[in-house]
C-alpha cells in the first residue's frame, strides 16, 4: 500500500497538496510545543527547559516504531522509504558547524520559520542567515566537494552496523530516551526557570 | 472551558507534542516515502534564484551541477518548498490561537536586542552551511533519519547536539 506516491496510488500534484497540509501539521506541532521561542529551545542546553529532547525523541520514536509495525502488517513497503545516505565525514562536520549554529543562533531551520510565523525578529534575521549559509556553500562548493563526498558508506540503518535486529535497537532506544526523560525531569525541577 | 487551566498549560505537553510529531512523520513517510525537512526548501530557493540569474550556473558551477543531478524539474515545485509553506501557516495558526503573535526581538534581559540579532544572524548562516554540508538540518537529517534508523541520522544527531552542549558554556550569558 504504502508510500502511496512512489505505488502511485496518488498522484504527484496531489502529493503537493498533501505536502502543505503536512506542512501545516508540522508547523501547528512545533509551534503549540513552543519550538517558537529560541530562549525555550536553548532551554536544553543548561537545562532549564528540556522541551526540545522530549519532543524530538518521542516524535522520532513514535514515527519508528509506527514504520516498524506498517512494515510488520504490510500496510507500507520499508524498501521504498527513503533512508538518509551516510557520508560519514561530511555527516560530523556539517553536524559540528549545524551545533555552533544552533546555540549561537537558538534556532534550527524548521523552528526558525515557525518563530517567524509568530513575528519573532530574531528568527527572520536567523532564516535571512540560513540564506547567506546556503549560497555561501552553493558558491564556495568546489572547495568542500571532497569532504562532502568521502567516506560514503551507502544507505545503512544504524541497526545493522550495530549488529542488531530493528526491533530490538528499537527497543534499546525507547529505554535510552525513559533515561534521558528522567534526566531532563530532574534537571526541569534542578533548575527552575519561568515559562518564556 | 475552564479558563485557570488555559493559563496554566501555556504549551502542549511535551510528549503529546512529542507523539503528534511522530504521527505527522509518520504521514510523510507513509504518503511519500519521505521525512520531513526544511533547509531543503531554502535550498531550493537559492537553486533557482541562481539559476535565475545565471542560466549557464549548471553547467558552470559545481554546486548546480549536484543539484540538477539529483533534482529534476523547476526546483520550486518541490515537496519541501509546499511543506514549508504549510510551517508557515501552521505556525501561523497556532501562534495566533494561543495569543502569541507579536513582532518582537526574543532575548535574555542579559543583552541588548543588537546582541541577540547578530548572533541570530551568524547561527543562521553557520546552520545554513552546515545543513548542506550534512546534507539536512535538525528536520531532515537528524529527525527523519532517525525515525528511518539512519546511520547518518543518528550521527548527525549526535555532532549537532553533542557540539551545541559542548558550546553550551562559553554562550551561556546569550541565554541564562
Amino acid at each position: 500500500m504504502g508510500p502511496l506516491v512512489i505505488n502511485e496510488i496518488i498522484s504527484e500534484n496531489t502529493n503537493f497538496l498533501l505536502a502543505f497540509l503536512i506542512g501545516i501539521a508540522f508547523g501547528w506541532v512545533l509551534e503549540s510545543s513552543g519550538f517558537s521561542s529560541s530562549r525555550k529551545l536553548a532551554g536544553i542546553f543548561y537545562g532549564y527547559d528540556t522541551v526540545v529532547l522530549k519532543v524530538f525523541f518521542t516524535g522520532a520514536i513514535t514515527c519508528m516504531l509506527g514504520l516498524l509495525f506498517m512494515g510488520l502488517f504490510g500496510w507500507i513497503d520499508l524498501d521504498l522509504v527513503y533512508v538518509n545516505p551516510t557520508y560519514l565525514t561530511s555527516a560530523i562536520v556539517g553536524g559540528v558547524v549545524m551545533g555552533v549554529g544552533f546555540i549561537m543562533g537558538g534556532f534550527c531551520p524548521g523552528t526558525s520559520f515557525c518563530g517567524a510565523a509568530i513575528g519573532k525578529i530574531d528568527a527572520m534575521v536567523f532564516i535571512g542567515g540560513l540564506f547567506i549559509g546556503v549560497y555561501g556553500f552553493a558558491f564556495t562548493y568546489g572547495w568542500w566537494e571532497k569532504l562532502y563526498l568521502a567516506k560514503y558508506l551507502g544507505e545503512p540503518k544504524v541497526s545493522q552496523s550495530l549488529g542488531l535486529s530493528d526491533g530490538l535497537f528499537g527497543l534499546l532506544l525507547i529505554m535510552a530516551a525513559l533515561v534521558m526523560f528522567w534526566v531532563a525531569e530532574w534537571a526541569e525541577k534542578k533548575f527552575p526557570r519561568e515559562e518564556y | 472551558m475552564a479558563t485557570n487551566e488555559v493559563k496554566k498549560t501555556k504549551y502542549l505537553n511535551p510528549y503529546l507534542g512529542g507523539v503528534l510529531l511522530g504521527l505527522v512523520l509518520l504521514s510523510a513517510n507513509f504518503i511519500s516515502g519521505r521525512g520531513l525537512g526544511a533547509s531543503g526548501a531554502v535550498k531550493s530557493v537559492v537553486a533557482t534564484t541562481i539559476k535565475a540569474v545565471d542560466k549557464d550556473a549548471v553547467t558552470t558551477m559545481p554546486f548546480m551541477k549536484e543539484y540538477a543531478d539529483s533534482h529534476s524539474g523547476n526546483p520550486m515545485k518541490s515537496w519541501l518548498v509546499f511543506e514549508m509553506l504549510g510551517v508557515l501557516v501552521g505556525g501561523f495558526l497556532s501562534g495566533t490561537i494561543a495569543g502569541r503573535l507579536k513582532l518582537k526581538v526574543e532575548h535574555s534581559p542579559k543583552i541588548t536586542a543588537k546582541r541577540r540579532l547578530v548572533f541570530a544572524l551568524a547561527g543562521g548562516v553557520l546552520f545554513g552551511f552546515g545543513s548542506q554540508l550534512g546534507r539536512g538540518c535538525t528536520s531532515g537529517s537528524a529527525l527523519s533519519g532517525m525515525a528511518v534508523l539512519s546511520l547518518g541520522g543518528f550521527i548527525t544527531m549526535m555532532a549537532i547536539f553533542g557540539t551545541a552542549f559542548g558550546m553550551a558554556y562559553f554562550l551561556r550569558k546569550n541565554w541564562i
